[in-house]
């Protein structure tokens, strides 16, 4: 295989995701990859980078811009059109469904692209389960902070124990087939909005 | 669990609307279509999961489905247009710097598309002869509403939009912001976003659509024909509910219900205040005045939802003069069964409403309005002229396409 290494421009604008798919393409054996996160004076830096392959997030509010860009081409050297193969469904709609799109300068061959094309994919997929997590992450913490708050309360108002406390949050829980965050978090908007004195 | 699941995708603007009411208002749900409505970001994404089925229908830029017909866009499916979503809505706003500029050469704040164009095409010619650089306009799109009409309004005035001004693509939220970095000179692009540059006093309103055109075609219902083809009484269903959604936005009693909806963060974002400019065509061209201009936006009135051919026509003749596509009997064939009023009249027609007794009319040709022949009740269309006094007769295809070359 002595097939010259292909210039890669990822355009992201979030810098996470987008130093995730740099990775990926340069343990894929990419070197040459280049990334854009700010899309003012882009034209410019086509030109200069002049790719063979561009891979850009659909969140991006400018790829009529940039698929405009490619069609008029002036500022790219090459023409540019859309990377996955017409007939290629699958491959097509689980880029859409990751979120991701790439374009290939014309006369590319298809195979040579299609590894990246997979890859970008699979890292997409990878950082939104990532953010996923994170925010259940998130939001298990954010429930251990409104289940110590409601034993505070019930603590306070009740002079219960601490163990007692939780014990009722929990025997409510059972009760009612609700979360245990659901029931402190009921608890706390009660107090809040009834005031210092309500419990 | 509703009779029919529909999703469609939508782009914030407010020519929107009309999709946007058959769900929330519940026109939707009493045609049994659960209507699922995505905001999208860019057109590109909407033609993609229109072609990738996560989309079966959507908010789109009435030369859009051509163009993809045509095979001009990267991915594309065959896409057909059963709906037409309003006539009008755009304006074209310059910045303050070329205001005082066009002010110098006897532009007004009036909206008069020839005032304003020769007071521009002087302007350019004074900034050419001072070895200047060229003024940068922004539309939303190469297959846009927008683009053919700031480039028939500028060739009209005398001004060459390929080598007199740069044309360049910008998405409607972030037109303002662009207009007040300095990076464009002006823009055609539909309300609130021209509405937005005059409240930052940033950008003025010069002229508008529908004084380009008036009662002109712009964002449609596109749908996936295979899917269409697939689901022939959902695509019925939702488009009685289209209809009913339009008649209801059209309604000056609803205005200020469907500017505050619009104005949700999950739509549009921006202040109620500023929808309404759109509803009652009451704009404010950026001299703190009042402008009212007949027809701005209509949702439903003049036949506003029927799906013209002659429209898709026009949008495919435009096409060829700014070279995106060649003239052929084929490529023409293609445009014209893009717009698919066989569909409208279909689903339309147990309502018993106003139908239209043709698919095609000559544009520009009324220069009042005039009750038309149709089926059940009674229709009223135009006037519907171009400023400059053209028409367009889609019978007559070929001497408009070569009548354009040459000008």
């Amino acid at each position: 295989m002595s097939s010259p290494p292909l210039d890669i421009l990822v355009i992201d604008e979030n810098r996470i995701r987008a130093a995730i798919i740099e990775a990926g393409l340069r343990e894929g054996g990419h070197e040459r990859v280049t990334l854009i996160h700010d899309v003012s004076g882009i034209a410019r830096r086509i030109a200069e980078v002049n790719p063979d392959v561009i891979v850009i997030d659909l969140e991006n509010p400018n790829r009529d811009m940039l698929e405009a860009m490619f069609q008029l081409s002036r500022a790219v050297k090459r023409p540019v059109a859309m990377f996955v193969d017409r007939s290629d469904r699958a491959s097509i709609e689980a880029a859409v469904e990751a979120g991701v799109s790439a374009y290939i300068v014309d006369g590319l061959k298809q195979e040579r692209v299609k590894a990246i094309l997979d890859m970008a994919v699979s890292r997409f997929n990878a950082y939104s389960r990532l953010t996923r997590e994170l925010e259940e992450a998130r939001s298990e913490l954010e429930g251990r902070k409104v289940i110590e708050r409601a034993k505070g309360l019930l603590m306070r108002s009740r002079g219960l124990s601490e163990q007692d406390a939780y014990a009722l949050l929990r025997k409510t829980a059972m009760n009612q087939n609700r979360k245990l965050a659901e029931v402190a978090q009921s608890l706390v908007t009660a107090a809040d909005l009834l005031g210092p004195g309500g419990l | 669990m509703a009779e029919h699941q529909i999703n469609a995708g939508f782009m914030p603007l407010f020519d929107s609307a009309v999709l946007v009411v058959s769900r929330e208002l519940g026109f939707a749900t009493r045609e049994g279509v659960e209507l699922t409505l995505t905001r999208e970001t860019s057109w590109a994404n909407i033609r993609d999961r229109i072609a990738v089925g996560s989309f079966d229908v959507a908010h789109m830029l009435g030369p859009m489905p051509i163009a993809c017909n045509l095979g001009l866009t990267p991915l594309a499916s065959d896409t057909i247009v059963p709906f037409s979503l309003g006539l009008g809505g755009n304006a074209i706003t310059v910045s303050n710097a070329v205001w005082d500029g066009m002010k110098a050469h006897g532009a007004l704040p009036d909206l008069n598309p020839a005032r304003a164009g020769a007071a521009l095409r002087k302007l350019i010619a004074e900034r050419q002869a001072t070895g200047r650089e060229p003024l940068r306009f922004a539309v939303v799109h190469p297959h846009s509403g927008h683009n053919y009409e700031l480039r028939y309004w500028l060739a009209a005035c005398g001004v060459d939009p390929v080598h007199d001004i740069d044309i360049v693509i910008v998405p409607p939220p972030f037109m303002a912001d662009a207009l007040a970095a300095n990076r464009i000179d002006g823009y055609c692009v539909g309300e609130p976003w021209n509405s937005a540059s005059v409240v930052r006093h940033t950008g003025r309103i010069v002229t508008v659509k529908a004084a380009i055109w008036r009662s002109s075609p712009e964002k449609v219902l596109g749908a996936r024909k295979a899917w269409a083809n697939d689901h022939p009484e959902a695509m019925a269903a939702l488009l009685r509910a289209l209809y009913h959604a339009a008649r209801w936005c059209h309604d000056p009693a609803n205005h200020a219900e469907l500017a505050a909806l619009m104005a949700q963060p999950r739509f549009l974002g921006q202040p109620a205040s500023m929808q309404m400019r759109a509803l009652t065509g009451r704009l404010d061209p950026g001299e703190g005045g009042e402008r009212r201009v007949a027809d701005f936006f209509l949702p439903f009135d003049k036949a506003a939802n029927f799906p013209w051919k002659s429209h898709a026509l026009w949008f495919y003749t435009q096409m060829v003069r700014w070279g995106q596509v060649e003239h052929t009997a084929a490529n023409a064939e293609i445009a014209r069964g893009t717009y698919r009023p066989d569909l409208y009249r279909s689903a339309l027609k147990p309502l018993g409403v106003a139908l239209p007794g043709a698919n095609a009319k000559v544009e520009g040709a009324l220069s009042e309005a005039m009750p038309v022949g149709s089926a059940g009740a009674s229709l009223v269309l135009g006037p519907d002229g171009f400023f400059d006094g053209q028409i367009f007769d889609p019978d007559a295809l070929d001497g408009y396409i070569a009548l354009q070359s040459k000008a």
